[in-house]
């Protein structure tokens, strides 16, 4: 049995951490509305040029001599996983979603017997897929510096995958992120983006392209890698906070329920001790 | 009434201008071209340049270092990694500009990053 001032240390403790889960809860919110926003503002541009590209993929067919971001490098026994998460913990299972489904196509892949390389974005995921597949990492990416997602962080991160790419370190790139479903749902998901698998709406109209395909081709893949590394980054932010905001909802919320029950055991001994204390005097009284 | 063209030039952080235009100047690689309402639908690579959007109430500059356009009958989008207005242009930030290609030109010249910085200086070169 507690004693009373155990009971009310506790109660103390819990009312900061609760206090603490809730400060967290509303930094969330807020960074929730900036990452939403930038998410928002984003998707025009990783949309109209996605459609562009399905349109340029399509209408180059499947040219086998076509740039080799397109078409690949002709096998697919090295595979590179890149894997997006945040810097920060306490935000429910956002991280360790997006580890578990990098860890299951690991797995899958290494059975196979593909060689596996990893690339890390963002310290929590490394220290989750560290265990297990700690000897396949190749790379490390650090967002601590990052206050927001910005466009040349992504144009560094593609260009260093393209330089390995180039290098043929690898044949296929897949990046793991957490899509923005809404505030409550995030789904970790999977995209491949090297070699490049376009999903547009076929183009109807047939475009004059200014100078050839292949040369707009040749520069706008690498472009296409560091826009879908972006629009990841972003769906990230925004995934994280809202991760975060209903980790910290809940974690408020129990921590709730856990003073008030605290509080009727408190009140409980209080009232057991002052009986007690009673039962004492009378008897005292009446012994004399 | 001449018809007007719906212009938008987005970089991957936002949407910086989304308008009804008459008439749309557009640096492409190969040469400059003004897109209208009714143009044939094109996709064209951009060279570092001043876009000039004329609309009713006047006309407006965006300097780009880069990026591509597509023009439909409907419309021209241009899709920009760095986009900047013409009042923020600063003879500094073009400085800046021109001496980080440069730098990217002499670690790793090739015809591409020599093309991008000569490009970049002669369109700053109107910047005072």
């Amino acid at each position: 049995m507690p004693s009373l001032k155990d009971l009310k240390n506790r109660i103390e403790s819990v009312k900061s951490t609760r206090k603490i889960t809730k400060a967290m809860q509303m930094v969330a919110a807020a960074k929730l509305r900036r990452a939403q926003e930038a998410a928002e503002a984003g998707r025009p541009y990783s949309e109209r040029f996605e459609s562009v590209m399905a349109g340029l993929a399509a209408s180059m067919g499947s040219n086998a001599d076509g740039p080799k971001l397109l078409v690949g490098s002709g096998s697919t026994n090295c595979h590179l996983l890149i894997v997006m998460t945040s810097e920060r913990g306490l935000c429910g299972g956002f991280n360790s979603n997006i580890a578990k489904l990098a860890k299951i196509r690991a797995g899958e892949l290494v059975s196979e017997g593909n060689t596996v390389k990893i690339l890390t974005v963002g310290k929590k995921g490394r220290d989750s897929l560290n265990r297990e597949f700690g000897k396949y990492f190749v790379g490390h990416v650090d967002l601590t510096s990052m206050k927001k997602a910005n466009y040349a962080e992504a144009e560094k991160i593609a260009a260093d995958v393209i330089n390995r790419f180039d290098a043929s370190e690898f044949d296929v790139a897949t990046i793991y992120y957490s899509e923005f479903v809404n505030v409550i749902s995030q789904t970790p998901t999977a995209k491949q983006i090297i070699p490049a698998n376009f999903v547009g709406s076929s183009e109807e109209t047939v475009y004059d392209y200014e100078p050839s395909e292949e040369e707009i081709l040749k520069e706008l893949l690498p472009r296409a890698v560091a826009s879908q590394i972006f629009a990841a980054l972003l769906e990230n932010g925004a995934s994280e906070q809202g991760a975060r905001m209903s980790a910290m909802d809940n974690a408020t919320r129990n921590a709730g329920d856990m003073i008030d029950k605290l509080i009727i055991k408190y009140n409980r001994s209080r009232q057991a001790v002052i009986t007690n204390e009673l039962i004492e005097i009378i008897s005292g009284a009446e012994a004399l | 009434m001449v018809k007007m063209l719906q212009f938008d030039l987005v970089s991957p952080e936002k949407s910086l201008v989304s308008t009804q235009a008459n008439e749309v100047n557009i640096p492409g690689s190969e040469g400059d071209f003004t897109a209208m309402s009714e143009h044939a639908p094109l996709i064209t690579t951009l060279k570092p340049g001043f876009i000039t959007i004329v609309t009713d109430e006047g006309s407006e500059q965006y300097f780009v270092t880069g990026g591509f356009a597509e023009v439909s009958a409907e419309g021209a989008s241009i899709l920009a990694e760095h986009a900047f207005s013409k009042e923020d242009m600063t003879r500094s930030l073009a400085d800046e500009l021109i001496s980080e290609a440069n730098e990217r030109r002499d670690q790793n010249a090739t015809d591409s990053s020599t093309k991008y910085s000569s490009d970049l200086e002669t369109a700053l070169s109107i910047i005072s």
